[in-house]
């Protein structure tokens, strides 16, 4: 078993109540464990607080207790050891393809020649080779969202984050994105913190999914996700990942519910 | 004609000449056909004669280039130091929590105002003039450009802090290109402003410039004169905003895609 990468340790977050309001608990206190390696989703209804723990994990969000540890560190910002991937299309819309990729690097201080290998190599990683020179408002939004996951890799980041990259996107681009990711990871084998509330995505890409419950948000079952790797597309209507899907659909359905009913 | 349907660049400008046309033709006829006395107003043709006398004979594109000597002079001084000021104004919120009350309080003090005050610290000469456009662009400038920049969009920077981006590589490389259109657009916007000024500067103590041949003009009865200067301020105004806005877009070609 590969050491423990990433800590989340009794973190919790309130958000404080708008003119007289009272306070809202958007997370219980989780604790959680991701190896180094690993790919691990969380799954959870919408507005669970699911996208809250990510934000605390890359430093945009602080929690209320609790603390979150990289590599036995204490998080106290974001930094480029967390690469982070959006739900939203966040590419520098006066920032080419190459230079959005490059951002990184070159924030970074790297040398012109490094930076330029770098996005190469991922250019060619999440296939968008003659694409180089396009602008973010001159791609589709998959493409998008492949150079966003291409500039969060370039910084060659400890763990690599991501809030519902593919959420905005249409069902067959999004069953091509999730292959792509997961062949990134098979080569590549970085450690990788998902969220979503797509089922399927949830267990196609994961070696470990981590239910969420409804608001306030407390991580409620874990389930191991057993299937070899590389895995393949046809492995979404074998009864094995069936069988996965149903009890993970019970699960999100009864928190589904109780969200609803709030 | 529904709402919001877009027009052919060929019909757009034949409409926007169309009423230029229709203008001087309604002109033309009230003046040329009598209804109107040649003193209160003066024909498109005396005002074209008038024109060509003043270039020929009175030295008026001299007049010209002092006037946009006087404006660009003006002008540039309150982009120099009022973009950089609004970008920190923008950027940083305790900035802004100093100055922008001042600012805000000095935006509504008409420029014109000042002219009395400024010929006695500063005579009349082109100081002066300069100092006018000056105070009439660079508070606006300020706050235009504070407000774009204070309006960068959220999700951006988080992205580039958790690409590795500090304090200062985000007002850099995403606060200031991010915004660069819009404030292009600001001193677009606020040249055209600084002309108003200009003029009311001119008219008065200046011994040069199309606001005071306009003032010459008046005292001789001369309306076809005052008319031709201003629509030379006019003519000036649309080529710069032509020019500016086709720099624009060469510029930032990302923000038109």
């Amino acid at each position: 078993m590969s050491p423990t990468q990433l800590r989340i340790q009794g973190v919790s977050r309130t958000f404080a109540g708008a003119r007289g309001k009272p306070p809202t608990q958007a997370l219980l206190p989780v604790d959680f464990e991701v190896r180094e390696n690993d790919f691990v989703t969380i799954l959870g209804p919408s507005g669970c607080g699911k996208s809250t723990l990510l934000r605390i994990v890359a430093g945009l969000d602080f929690p209320t207790t609790g603390q979150v540890l990289l590599d036995g560190a204490p998080v106290t910002g974001p930094g480029a050891d967390r690469g982070f991937v959006f739900q939203s299309y966040t590419l520098f819309p006066w920032l080419t393809v190459e230079q959005n990729i490059r951002f990184g690097p070159r924030e970074r201080g790297l040398p012109e020649t490094e930076q330029k290998e770098r996005s190469d190599f991922f250019i060619a990683k999440v296939g968008l080779r003659g694409f180089e020179h396009h602008y973010p408002k001159q791609l589709s939004g998959g493409m998008q969202q492949r150079t966003a996951i291409a500039r969060a890799l370039a910084n060659d980041p400890k763990i690599l984050l991501l809030d519902e990259p593919f959420g905005a996107l249409d069902n067959q681009t999004r069953v091509l994105m999730q292959e792509l990711l997961l062949g990134i990871w098979e080569q590549a084998r970085k450690t990788v913190l998902f969220v979503t509330h797509d089922i399927d995505e949830a267990i196609f890409m994961a070696n470990r999914v981590a239910v969420f419950s409804a608001r306030p948000g407390r991580i409620k079952s874990e389930i191991a996700v057993p299937f070899e790797h590389p895995r393949h597309y046809t492995l979404k209507t074998t009864p094995e990942f069936m069988a996965i899907k149903a009890r993970l659909t019970e699960e999100i359905r009864a928190e589904a519910m109780a969200a609803d009913a709030h | 004609m529904r709402p919001l349907e877009p027009v052919s660049p060929s019909a757009r400008a034949v409409l926007g000449i169309g009423f230029f046309v229709l203008f001087v033709a309604v002109w033309a006829f009230f003046t040329l056909g009598g209804f109107v006395s040649p003193t209160f107003l003066a024909s498109p043709v005396t005002m074209l004669e008038e024109g060509i006398r003043l270039f020929t004979e009175f030295g008026f594109a001299k007049d010209v280039g002092m006037t946009v000597w006087r404006v660009v002079g003006g002008f540039v001084l309150a982009a120099v130091i009022g973009v950089p000021m609004g970008i920190a104004m923008g950027a940083w919120k305790p900035v802004e929590a100093f100055l922008e009350p001042f600012v805000s309080f000095c935006r509504y003090l008409p420029a014109s105002a000042f002219i009395p005050l400024l010929i006695l610290w500063a005579g009349i000469g082109e100081m002066q003039k300069i100092l006018v456009i000056f105070i009439g662009s660079f508070f606006q400038i300020v706050l235009m450009v504070a407000v774009t920049v204070g309006g960068a969009r959220k999700d951006l920077v988080e992205a580039a802090y958790t690409l590795g981006a500090t304090g200062r590589g985000i007002v850099r490389r995403v606060l200031i290109p991010g915004a660069a259109p819009q404030i292009a657009e600001t001193l677009r916007l606020v040249l055209g402003w600084a002309w108003t000024y200009i003029i009311v500067a001119e008219l008065i103590g200046a011994s040069s410039g199309i606001g005071h041949m306009i003032v010459d003009s008046q005292a001789l009865l001369n309306t076809g004169q005052i008319i031709f200067g201003i629509i030379i301020i006019g003519l000036i105004g649309l080529v710069s905003d032509f020019a500016f806005k086709a720099l624009n877009r060469r510029l930032f070609a990302w923000a038109t895609l």
